[in-house]
Formats: C-alpha cells, sequence, structure tokens
C-alpha cells in the first residue's frame, strides 16, 4: 500500500520511529524529506528509512454553504478575481487555497449576509501580477451584466494590480447605475489579524451607497478604525506590505467607512440610469521609466511599433537632452508620447526648464498631476475608441477625476 | 495517583527570532494603534473553547510600538527568516537534552486570538522530540522541544481594550515540554531546577524577572489543570501540593454531591425586592445604578459551598470574575457581608429552598447577572463530576485562581512565508563537539578551583560561572571571589577590585562591602582608593623587624610568629593577613641574610 497525503503512517528514520499523518510534498523542502503533521499538530520534515501506512486518509468531503436570500435588502454583485483576500486555509493539511466559490469567500465574512443578498461568482483566480488588459474587458463586460441585476458590484482583487485594473474599468465605463468598488487585503484572510473582514464589510457597505463612480476601498490606517474610500483614477499601492499601503495621490480620497457610517468628504458622481461600456483597449503602449543611462536606442526600441506612449519623466517631467530627437521623429511619425513624473506627488510642467520647453514643442503632452500607471491605461483606452486627433484631445483633459487644476497643501 | 509535567519557556539572548529588533523590554513607547482579530473559522465550523471565551470578553486591542519593535511586530511586514543563533541555541538545548533533531524545521503557526500576538498566532516550530533529563528520582521524559515567539506585554486590561507593548513580542523563546512524570511538588521543582540549569549552561539565554516562566501540569487522575506562569522556583512545591489538595477536595465534594442526588436548577430567580432596604453597600450601590439581584437554587448544594475544608463557592466566584462580576454571593458564606438574616430567610422562602439546599446571588446589571449565573451552573453541574479541566493562574500564598477553560487542542497550521530549513548531520556535529559542559560537571570544574559545592551551585544558578573562573584564575581568593559575585550586580569592573585585593591594598574582609558600594553606584577606582589603607605596609614591616632585630637574631625564623602579631596588630582589618605574611617573611629572610 503507497502510502498517500492525508494518510496516518508511521515512518522508520535512523533517530527512531515518527508516527503521524502525510502530508504533501512542500515545494520548498528538500527532495529526500516527507512532511508529517504530528498528533499534537505540528509539522516537521524527516528522511525516511521505511514508510508504513497505519491507517488511510479519508477523503475531505467539501461542506456546501448556502447563501440564503432576506427580502427587503439590496442586492450586491461579488465578482471573485484571486487575490490574497480571496484565500482560505486548510487545517487539515495546513495549504492556503484560493476561495473557488464566492460562497466561500461570503461565509469568511458572515456580517455581509445582514447588509445584503449577495450574487456571488468567482471569475478568473489569477494572482494579481498575473493581469492582462484582456481580462480587463471580460470583468468590465461581467459587472455591466452583473450592475443589471444589482445595486452596486463589488471586486475583491490582488493588491498588486489593483489600482490598474480599477483605473481601466474606471475609463471603460462612461455611465455606471451603480457603485464598482474594488476591494482587497494585505493580510490573508485565514488569520485573525486579517484586514479583508473589514474592507471587505466596508466595501459592501460602500457598494450600497449612491456612488456612481469606480472606487477602491481599504484599510486608512495601520489600525483596524476605518477604510478609505478612493477614487479608481488617484490611488495607487504604496507600500509593499502595510494595511494603509493605499493611498491617494495628488487629490483626497472620496471618503471614509467608520463603523456603519459611509462618509463622503466632497463632490462626487452620482449612479447614473443606465451603463455605457466602452471597453476596446489599444495595447500597443507603452510606459517609461526614464533614468540616466537610458540610452536613445533601448528608448527607440522600447516605442518600437507603440501607438503611444507614457513617460515617467524625472521631476517636473524632463528625460535626458539626447532623447530629444527621437522622441521628435516619433511624435512625427504619429506616435502619442505623454509626460508624467516619477515623483508620483505634484504636477508635470514643462514650462520651467528649457528641456521641458523642447519637450513640449516636440509635441509632448504634459498630463498635470495624472499617476503615470494611469495615464498609461487612459491611453491604451482612448486609443482602442478613438481617433488618433481625439486622443490627443482627451489626453491631457480629466475625464474620470484622473487630474485636478489645484492642489492643496495640506494634502 | 498524581502525574504532573512541566513546561518550559525561556527567552534566549539573541535578536528576535523573525526580525532584527533587540530582544528586551523597553518604556519607549513610539506609536500606538488599535486592533481587532476574529476567531477563523476551521472548516469543521468548530472555534476553540478558549478562543469563544477571550473574543467574548474582549474586542478591541490597543498596541504600543516601541524602539525595538518594527513592521515585523506590528503585523505589517512579513516575518524575516528565522534567527540562525537563535536556532542554533536551541539545537543544543536539544543536544544536552539527548532529544532527536528533526531533519527539517517547519514554523507553524498556532492561532491565539488574545491580542497577545498582533498576527492573532503565535509562530512556533517544533525542532526536536524524545529527550530526558535525569533526576534523583529517575528519568524525566521531554517529549517536545520547541522554538517559537515570544507575545506582547499586557500593559493593562479594561473591560472594553487591552494594551499590549510590543517590546516583548518576537523575542525568541524556548519551550520544553516533559511527560507527566512527577508526582509531587519537590520532584517538579527539581525537574525545573535541571532544566533551567541546562538552558543556562549555553549562555545565550536572558536572565532577570520574567525571562523564564514555568508551567504545571496536573491530574490526580480526573481532569487536567495547567497553572500557568509559576515562576519562582521555591514556591514549586508549595503550589503544587495546594492544587493536588484541590483536586482532592473537588472529588470529595463529587462525592457527597452524588450520593445526594444534588443537582442544579435552571430556574433564574428575580431577588432585586428582597433587598429594598438592604444594609450590603455591593447590592446597595449596585440598585442605585439600576442593577438588579438574580438567583438560582443548588438542590443538595448546601456545606459544600464554604464549609470546613470544602470551598465550592469560590470556585464558582472565580468564574464570574473574569467576567468582571464581583457581587456574588452563596448561603453558605450568608448572612454576612452586611446581607442580614431575615434576607436570606425571604431567599430561602422565595426560592422554597430544604435544608441541604443552596443558592447563589449575583447583583449586577441584569443582562450581565444572567450571564454570571449562567456560568455558575456551568461550574456547579461540573462540581457533581469532580475536577474540571483549567488553566489556573498561581497566587503568593501557594493558591491558584482560576484563568479559563484549558484550550483544546492548538490549532496550527504552516507559517507559508517562512521556508523549511533543513538541519543537515555536518551541522548537528559541529554543535555537539562544542556543547558547554553539563551543570554537573561545571559544579566539578569549579570545586576544583577551590570552592565549596554549594557555592559552585550558586555561581551557576547566577550565571556567574565563567566570571568566576576568570577572576579566581587571575587574581586568587576563589571563595572571596565567588561571594562577591553572588551578592554583587553585574555590571562593575571585578577586576579592578580583585588586582587591588591581590596587590594588599585592603584586606578581603572589605570586599563584599566595596562590590555593595560599587553596586549601588558608587565609583569603583574611588572606591578602591578610600578602602586602601594609607599606611605603607613595607614601612611598618620594615620599622618592627628594626626595632625587633634582637629577636630575629636569637630565633632566627622562629621570630616570624610574634613578629606577625605585632605587624597584624597595627594593620588588622586593613591589610589583607595573607599578603602581611609573605611579605614579613621575605623581610625576615631578607634581614637574616644580610646580617649573616
Amino acid at each position: 500500500m503507497n502510502p498517500e497525503p492525508g494518510d496516518y503512517v508511521e515512518v522508520k528514520t535512523d533517530k527512531g520511529i515518527f508516527k503521524g499523518v502525510l502530508l504533501p510534498k512542500n515545494k520548498f523542502s528538500d527532495e529526500d524529506i516527507v512532511i508529517l503533521k504530528l498528533d499534537n499538530g505540528y509539522n516537521i520534515g524527516i528522511v525516511p528509512l521505511e514508510m508504513k501506512v497505519l491507517k488511510k486518509g479519508e477523503k475531505k468531503k467539501r461542506v456546501k454553504r448556502e447563501i440564503k436570500r432576506k427580502e427587503g435588502l439590496p442586492t450586491i454583485s461579488v465578482i471573485g478575481t484571486g487575490g490574497t483576500i480571496a484565500s482560505y486555509v486548510d487545517y487539515g493539511t495546513g495549504a492556503v487555497h484560493p476561495a473557488l466559490t464566492a460562497e466561500d469567500l461570503i461565509f469568511s465574512v458572515p456580517e455581509i449576509e445582514e447588509e445584503c443578498n449577495v450574487r456571488a461568482e468567482v471569475l478568473f483566480n489569477i494572482l494579481s501580477e498575473d493581469m492582462r488588459p484582456e481580462y480587463w474587458i471580460k470583468l468590465a463586460r461581467h459587472v455591466k451584466k452583473e450592475l443589471d441585476n444589482a445595486e452596486g458590484v463589488v471586486i475583491p482583487h490582488g493588491t498588486d494590480t489593483m489600482s490598474y485594473s480599477s483605473a481601466a474599468l474606471s475609463f471603460m465605463f462612461e455611465r455606471q447605475s451603480g457603485p464598482i468598488v474594488f476591494v482587497g487585503a494585505q493580510r490573508s484572510s485565514d488569520r485573525p489579524s486579517s484586514d479583508a473582514y473589514m474592507n471587505l464589510l466596508s466595501a459592501v457597505k460602500v457598494a450600497k451607497s449612491n456612488l456612481g463612480e469606480v472606487a477602491v476601498v481599504m484599510h486608512a490606517t495601520t489600525s483596524d478604525d476605518y477604510c478609505h474610500i478612493h477614487r479608481a483614477t488617484r490611488v495607487r499601492k504604496m507600500h509593499t506590505s502595510r494595511r494603509d499601503a493605499f493611498k491617494n495621490i495628488n487629490s483626497q480620497p472620496l471618503g471614509e467607512v467608520r463603523g456603519d457610517e459611509v462618509k463622503f468628504y466632497g463632490e462626487y458622481k452620482k449612479r447614473d440610469e443606465d451603463n455605457i461600456l466602452l471597453e476596446k483597449m489599444d495595447e500597443k503602449v507603452a510606459l517609461i521609466y526614464y533614468y540616466p543611462g537610458l540610452s536613445e536606442d533601448m528608448f527607440e526600441r522600447m516605442l518600437d511599433g507603440m501607438h503611444g506612449a507614457i513617460i515617467m519623466g524625472t521631476g517636473l517631467g524632463h528625460v535626458g537632452t539626447h532623447l530629444l530627437k527621437s522622441i521628435r521623429e516619433k511624435i512625427k511619425d504619429g506616435i502619442i508620447i505623454g509626460m508624467t513624473s516619477q515623483c508620483l506627488h505634484g504636477r508635470v510642467n514643462l514650462n520651467v526648464y528649457s528641456t521641458g520647453r523642447e519637450l513640449k514643442k516636440a509635441g509632448v503632452i504634459p498630463l498635470e498631476d495624472m499617476l503615470p500607471e494611469v495615464a498609461y491605461i487612459k491611453l491604451m483606452w482612448i486609443l482602442g475608441n478613438y481617433d488618433a486627433q481625439k486622443a490627443k484631445e482627451l489626453l491631457p483633459i480629466n475625464l474620470r477625476g484622473e487630474l485636478s487644476a489645484r492642489r492643496m497643501i495640506t494634502w | 495517583m498524581v502525574k504532573s509535567g512541566l513546561e518550559i519557556h525561556q527567552q534566549l539572548a539573541t535578536k528576535k527570532l523573525f526580525c532584527d529588533c533587540e530582544s528586551k523590554l523597553s518604556d519607549n513607547v513610539i506609536y500606538k494603534f488599535e486592533r481587532v482579530l476574529r476567531p477563523t473559522q476551521s472548516e469543521m465550523g468548530e472555534i476553540d473553547k478558549a478562543a469563544i471565551e477571550e473574543s467574548l470578553k474582549h474586542r478591541k486591542f490597543i498596541y504600543e510600538a516601541t524602539d525595538n519593535s518594527c513592521l515585523v511586530e506590528a503585523d505589517e511586514e512579513p516575518p524575516h527568516d528565522l534567527n540562525r543563533e537563535a536556532l542554533d541555541v536551541a539545537l543544543t538545548v536539544a543536544l544536552m537534552l539527548h532529544a532527536k533533531i528533526v531533519d527539517e524545521i517547519h514554523v507553524m503557526r498556532k492561532i491565539v486570538i488574545d491580542g497577545s500576538n498582533t498576527s492573532g498566532f503565535q509562530r512556533t516550530a517544533l525542532i526536536a522530540m524524545d529527550g530526558y533529563i535525569e533526576t534523583s528520582f529517575g528519568k524525566v521524559r521531554i517529549p517536545t522541544i520547541c522554538l517559537e515567539e515570544e507575545a506582547a506585554r499586557k500593559i493593562e486590561e479594561k473591560d472594553e481594550y487591552v494594551v499590549y507593548r510590543l517590546d516583548r513580542l518576537g523575542i525568541p523563546l524556548i519551550e520544553i515540554s516533559t511527560a507527566p512524570d512527577m508526582k509531587n511538588g519537590e520532584e517538579v521543582k527539581e525537574a525545573a531546577q535541571k532544566i533551567g540549569y541546562i538552558l543556562r549552561a549555553t549562555k545565550k539565554v536572558r536572565r532577570g524577572v520574567g525571562t523564564i516562566r514555568q508551567d504545571i501540569n496536573i491530574s490526580t487522575g480526573q481532569g487536567r489543570v495547567e497553572i500557568k506562569g509559576t515562576s519562582k522556583l521555591n514556591m514549586i512545591p508549595k503550589w503544587v501540593n495546594m492544587e493536588i489538595e484541590r483536586q482532592e477536595m473537588l472529588k470529595e465534594i463529587a462525592e457527597i454531591l452524588q450520593k445526594r442526588k444534588a443537582r442544579v436548577n435552571e430556574k433564574i430567580y428575580d431577588l432585586t425586592d428582597i433587598f429594598e432596604k438592604t444594609e450590603s453597600k455591593i447590592i446597595k450601590n449596585m440598585l442605585r445604578k439600576g442593577g438588579k439581584v438574580l438567583g438560582i437554587k443548588l438542590i443538595g448544594y448546601s456545606g459544600v459551598l464554604k464549609k470546613d475544608k470544602y470551598r465550592l463557592g469560590k470556585e464558582l466566584a472565580d468564574r464570574v470574575r473574569v467576567i468582571g462580576i464581583k457581587g456574588l454571593f452563596h448561603s453558605d458564606e450568608l448572612p454576612a457581608y452586611g446581607i442580614s438574616s431575615e434576607e436570606v430567610e425571604n431567599i430561602r422562602n422565595l426560592m422554597k429552598l430544604g435544608d441541604k439546599d443552596a443558592f447563589v446571588i449575583i447583583a449586577e446589571m441584569e443582562e450581565k447577572a444572567r450571564l454570571g449565573l449562567e456560568k455558575v451552573m456551568e461550574r456547579a453541574k461540573i462540581a457533581l463530576k469532580g475536577v474540571p479541566d483549567e488553566t489556573r493562574g498561581p497566587r503568593d500564598d501557594g493558591s491558584t485562581y482560576y484563568l479559563r477553560p484549558l484550550p483544546g487542542g492548538a490549532r496550527m497550521y504552516p507559517e507559508t512565508d517562512i521556508p523549511p530549513i533543513r538541519i543537515t548531520k555536518e551541522h548537528i556535529q559541529k554543535l555537539a563537539s562544542s556543547l558547554p559542559p553539563m551543570p554537573e560537571e561545571r559544579a566539578k570544574e569549579l570545586v576544583a578551583l577551590g570552592i565549596n559545592e554549594e557555592l559552585a551551585w550558586q555561581l551557576i544558578h547566577e550565571g556567574k560561572d565563567d566570571l568566576f573562573e576568570y577572576l579566581s584564575k587571575n587574581f586568587g581568593y576563589p571563595t572571596v571571589v565567588a561571594r562577591a559575585l553572588i551578592i554583587g550586580c553585574n555590571d562593575i569592573d571585578y577586576d579592578i577590585i580583585f588586582k587591588a585585593l591581590k596587590e594588599g591594598k585592603f584586606a578581603k574582609e572589605a570586599v563584599e562591602e566595596i562590590v555593595e558600594r560599587a553596586c549601588n553606584g558608587e565609583n569603583i577606582n574611588a572606591l578602591v582608593q578610600s578602602y586602601s589603607s594609607s599606611v605603607d605596609v613595607d614601612t611598618v614591616i620594615d620599622r618592627i623587624i628594626q626595632e625587633k632585630k634582637e629577636l630575629i637574631e636569637e630565633r632566627g625564623e622562629m621570630a616570624f610568629k610574634p613578629l606577625m602579631g605585632l605587624v597584624m596588630k597595627e594593620l588588622r582589618g586593613k591589610v589583607d593577613g595573607k599578603v602581611i605574611a609573605e611579605k614579613l617573611k621575605i623581610a625576615v629572610k631578607e634581614y637574616m641574610e644580610k646580617n649573616k
């Protein structure tokens, strides 16, 4: 009888005999190691000489969970896409699994059922870093369908690329009949300290509100005190691991969720009557980070075959003067080039220094205080849905709150 | 049959287990934040019993970040690699305990939601299994040796919140569990002491209050009790023996109750009206706040709550004390505390109590009083069976008090942020070839340096054996050095004192006083200066030899003794006799040679 994971086994080693449940191989373990879960709950790795099955493991039955409908509560659609927020732990093997059904997800935060009737579906289950523009299109179409039946949509998403996805949907929805709320977690939901509970519950509350925009809802501080509601086109992950990693740049958050209260700080777009989706994307857009040492050759290769590019320039929006020639030629060839700043905070200004003036003269479009990634997504979206002339007009003007004329000293 | 085991937690003096912070306590609070923890649901949908009680008590945790805590302790950054120095200490201890070291270490997360870990779990790894120690009463088995992170330090506890400080969180801990091989308090103490010596032999353990904690498990055949945090070694026999008595008492009570066919009536009576004009301060205050007096009857429980050696009432009160209820009274102790015999009679009549029946009343806000009485009923029902499984805390008088139910089997799952760690044979061999001496061997080495066994063990116990070895080898006076180190502190320069002693600047009798004063903060050089005799030993000796030269000429070397007497008369207490004797011997010899 071959021992299989889940079997209770006796393992003979050169140190003595060990008994426990055989666990699946760990890809970080050495080849010769078997992992046992001992009766006391600990896992250990040992080198076996002989292994004997004492008791075959039982196949686990998946517990089917049902979400009950409650009269009088609004319907909120939850669309799973993967990521930390959507994982749960198998205490038998200890492995962390992605939540395969949205029911699993809801089950981990039972309070949601008090808030709304949930329509839940897992659209895809990918790592955040594997996100691609084609998934944004698929997601946007699904969201539109859901908005026909639900008050609002909550999209649990991996945090690494959440602000890209949220910005993409923000541009794609010209009109939206309810809130589209992205939410993530920096600590997985199998931990008692997970931020997933508060974030998800807060996101559901925002999804019930009158907001007609795409938003990101995440912890505002390191404490479990309140969440910020961020405008999708203004938010950025600014820390690798903190709960309050998501920050509004060059603007203030739309509002906050504290306990049961959803509060908006200022102006925001209200729900529309219907949904208009312009979901095409032109993927031939480059996002280029300028740095000392970026050669003309490399720069030109990055622009090769592109319809547009967003440059993350230095300071007020500069690149080395050695690139001016290439830029002039590429723009002459019809490529749209927009300028943002790698400072992230503050507005670009191509009038202050001569390089800036040269860039402007060459046809580089200064993109105000727009975030580089947002500008990149915006350009893909504009080029997908409008002709080049219109695209040039639209790129530097405000469509979804992605840029503003004023920045306050208190932000 | 008494079965008792130990669980010992020792902090290590390395950096923290999963980050680069110093392992120390700190009062330098640099930031505060708040968190909540949720019991996560396991697949079966069951949540740990202790977890429920804990989350019932508190929801909000306030954390104080200190200069020696970083984002890791704040649960805002994944753990770093496990500290290899701490791991080597744990492996060394495992080898000294003759345990089998696992081939690959897997760090686990043990769910703990009392807030003492910001993450809601404690990281812990099983390092070795099946070790043992030898004791005067036989082998004590050591089934597991773990390396884990210390919890945060509780600063304040209120009904609505608990404040924890992050200075202590993450300090490496070695956890050593023994099998229940001890039969009484003395045996438990010996095992604890022995394991303590082995831990300290590594020289890599933290010292001082709270750096080592013992938990004791005791079962007298029924139920299992863990006494948590029994840090005073000398108190261990008392705690163990009093707990054995308590368990025996509970078993007797169960027998009595079973014989009487005692039972708990679940009806809750509102007795508020009876206390309308009460003289009891506690009840009066509670009624003024809008509270009530509620009660239950315990059929057949009279006389076991508080009479002779029986104290079941205390057990009941303990269960509601942990949820913040102080106003519990029972019929065995009444009338008292301002509650009149008339009030007691009224209760008995209202509840229609018989001679053998008892009652328990709680004065509190209604909801809390009901919750409290439910807890009382729960505990009273267990009394019918005997000893419940409990975690208890130690008191300085040797008694213990109820803390919480024993946690169920720990829910553990792998710490996925830390890859498994392979322990190679070569590494173990390297550690095995340089193991510190076992305490018995060390004691022998110290005795060979010229002190008695008692002093040797004291030095080992205090971890000052290395310093003793160095000082006594360099400056002599082993017993003086040993005594000085045992009374002295850790942070003075003993070299200065013993160098001066060797040079004869003062008598050895002065050493303890100098050490004490230096430890109280006085400047050590100035102290040595002030104790140094103002007289020059050589001048005194020369003078006396000149005065008594006839004596030398007459008696030769035999003159030493009377001369010594004369010199000592002048220098006693100022200069060590041994030094004087040596100098005098030389001076006498020199005089004789010169005057041959």
